[in-house]
């Protein structure tokens, strides 16, 4: 399956994946609106892990074997059959953070605004072709492709 | 502390309707110019440091930035206007020359503007150069008085070493140091796909990019950084660097914070210590010297590569470069006074120095009259701004033309003109790592070899238009170019006839 693949060398720690990914994953999903109106505060999915010069940004890389999926208690943390992509059904999620726990990555992020879930990147899959973290890198650190391409 | 009398020159003007407080233009700037109040939860700008590079302004999502020239007014005054006291402010403060990135910005005239170019009417007709074809080669290098053939109708004449380009547009001298490694891989990456040469200026070749040296020339400068047998046979030509445009008479000076250990190891000098290039070539006091560096040289590459001599374009330039031809140089590069550079003395580079247009004229006229125009190749530099540039200068006599300025535009530079700070925010005159990454040569060089793309398809169509097929036919074809708005004196330099003649 094609994943989000990270750059070190040409990641400038600008943080506008996470920008982005917020505005993906909010209500309106209008950079202005969804930063300055929307009562849930846009929540990005991927993280920029930075100690300049070296920075770069992590997300779910949707394991094969996820441990999330196993750990979840309700069955709210599934594996798309067809896209492999893993997902958190966040109706069905009570905020328990054993995913968190359990994740070797740290891609799972708490949302405690309104009801508690966990957050995790989908790969934009209802939304795009290209998930928005890949689209907006401006110096193409993040690349989406399938593994060793 | 006393008072700083200087005044910030920009504005930053922040869109609070459109800020989302991302901090994306915090992070970018190497300024320091914007901070994040948490407290008030807004970004805040301190403009003194401000140099209008643009990057807060590109990378802002929301598109919420802009800068403006600063609103503060010094009273009117033809004779003492803000910058002329501005540098004043800050020469008494520090008692130091005043630096500056770039070329000249002076309002001099551009020659290049005041020149039209013809086009086929009726009586000869024009050439589409997507249904025919249309060439843009150029060979440099020396060519010999005549050929001779044996009686198969092989050649007995030994040719001179000739370097054959798809386009008559180089990449000028930029060194590793001035500009950051991934822009020289940049460089030599479009260099290579579009079929031309880069050069590596006075900073040695760092090994990982002898692949490229086929599209490669190789500096001789006057501090002999990085100068040994591999390194000159490693590229396509040599260029003996004896002046250069924006600061002719002027050596270099690569401060010691930019020599790390990649530039130290590449330009064989101590680890932090300054590079220093004298004005002078210390072995070079007349044309015999500078014969005998070009046949050093040559004696060094088996004679197998053309040897450049590089000059500025000054006062007594015709006359320079006919030594230089006759001192053994195949080609003769001459770059004008608006050329860029790294760093140079302000008042060097806003006032020495003759337009390239006037020295390449002259140049071609007195190497035609003294009948030695055929033994060297004429490159000519000091701002080729876009194609038409190229086709004046080739109609004027230039074989082809190097483009310096205009590669690092296409690179991401917004010429703010603070390339000597090294804190150069699209990652191009810098050596700070976190800066050199913002510069992805896989992005940067496929725009380069764009630039050189689009320009070459613009020479085809106007030298179409002339009803010409090839851009050999048009070289020192001056019928082809009129003058606009020039006196007697200039168009006799030029050696064109006014427009309407």
């Amino acid at each position: 399956m094609k994943r989000v693949y990270a750059n070190e060398t040409y990641c400038v720690g600008c943080k506008l994946c996470e920008i982005h990914c917020a505005v993906a994953h909010s209500e309106s999903k209008d950079i202005i609106k969804a930063y300055k109106k929307e009562k849930i505060k846009p929540m990005p999915r991927i993280v920029v892990e930075d100690d300049m010069p070296i920075s770069f940004a992590l997300q779910c890389r949707h394991c094969e074997d996820a441990p999330c999926i196993k750990a979840c208690i309700t069955g709210a943390m599934q594996k798309g059959e067809q896209t492999g992509i893993v997902t958190n059904e966040e109706n069905r999620c009570v905020g328990c953070w054993t995913c968190i726990l359990v994740c070797p990555f740290g891609a799972i992020v708490r949302n405690e605004q309104g009801k508690k879930v966990a957050a995790k990147c989908d790969l934009c899959a209802e939304i795009e072709d290209t998930p928005a973290c890949v689209k907006n890198c401006p110096n193409e650190a993040l690349k989406y492709e399938e593994e060793g391409e | 502390m006393s008072l700083n009398f200087n005044v910030p020159e920009f504005m930053v003007e922040r869109n609070e309707d459109r800020c989302i407080q991302c901090e994306v233009c915090v992070r970018q700037c190497a300024n320091e110019v914007h901070t994040y109040d948490e407290e008030d939860n807004k970004v805040y700008a301190d403009e003194t440091n401000c140099v209008n590079c643009h990057r807060c302004v590109l990378m802002c999502p929301t598109r919420a930035l802009s800068i403006k020239k600063h609103s503060l007014e010094f009273r009117e005054n033809a004779n003492w206007t803000a910058s002329a006291m501005n540098e004043i402010y800050k020469q008494a403060q520090t008692g130091g020359i005043l630096l500056s990135g770039m070329g000249n910005p002076k309002p001099y005239p551009i020659y290049w503007d005041r020149m039209l170019l013809n086009a086929s009417q009726v009586t000869n007709p024009s050439i589409d150069p997507l249904r025919e074809p249309m060439e843009t080669k150029v060979i440099l290098g020396r060519k010999p008085e005549k050929v001779t053939f044996d009686e198969d109708g092989n050649m007995t004449t030994k040719m001179p070493p000739q370097i054959e380009l798809s386009t008559p547009i180089l990449f000028s001298a930029m060194s590793f140091g001035s500009i950051s490694k991934n822009a020289h891989a940049s460089l030599a990456r479009a260099a290579r796909e579009t079929g031309t040469l880069y050069n590596t200026g006075e900073g040695g070749l760092n090994k990982e990019f002898y692949e490229f040296g086929k599209n490669t020339i190789v500096q001789v400068a006057s501090g002999r950084f990085g100068v040994h047998k591999e390194y000159l046979n490693a590229g396509a030509a040599i260029e003996i660097k004896i002046g250069q445009g924006a600061k002719p008479g002027i050596g270099g000076h690569l401060p010691g914070e930019k020599v790390g250990e990649e530039v130290s190891a590449t330009r064989m000098i101590p680890e932090g210590s300054d590079a220093i290039s004298p004005a002078p070539h210390h072995d070079i006091y007349s044309i015999e010297d500078l014969r005998q560096l070009i046949y050093s040289l040559k004696e060094a590459t088996d004679y197998k590569k053309p040897v450049f001599v590089k000059i500025a374009a000054v006062h007594n330039a015709p006359a320079i470069a006919s030594g230089i031809a006759r001192a053994g140089a195949d080609v003769i590069v001459m770059d004008g006074y608006r050329g860029g550079t790294g760093a140079a003395p302000t008042r060097v580079r806003d006032n020495v120095g003759i337009p390239i247009e006037l020295a390449l004229a002259a140049v071609d006229q007195r190497l035609r009259e003294e009948g030695i125009r055929n033994e060297v190749s004429l490159l000519v530099a000091g701002s080729v701004r876009n194609s038409a540039d190229v086709v004046k200068a080739v109609a004027l006599g230039a074989d082809a033309v190097y483009i310096g300025s205009a590669a690092v535009i296409a690179m991401g530079c917004h010429m703010c003109q603070k390339c000597y700070t090294g804190k150069c925010n699209w990652g191009i005159a810098t050596q700070r790592e976190d800066l050199v990454k913002r510069l992805n040569p896989e992005i940067v060089s496929t725009r380069l070899a764009n630039l050189i793309r689009a320009w070459t398809h613009e020479i085809k169509e106007m030298l179409g238009g002339m009803g010409i097929n090839a851009i050999d036919s048009l070289r020192g074809n001056r019928l082809m170019l009129r003058g606009i708005g020039l006196s007697e004196k200039e168009l006799e330099i030029l050696g064109i006839n006014h427009a309407g003649e």
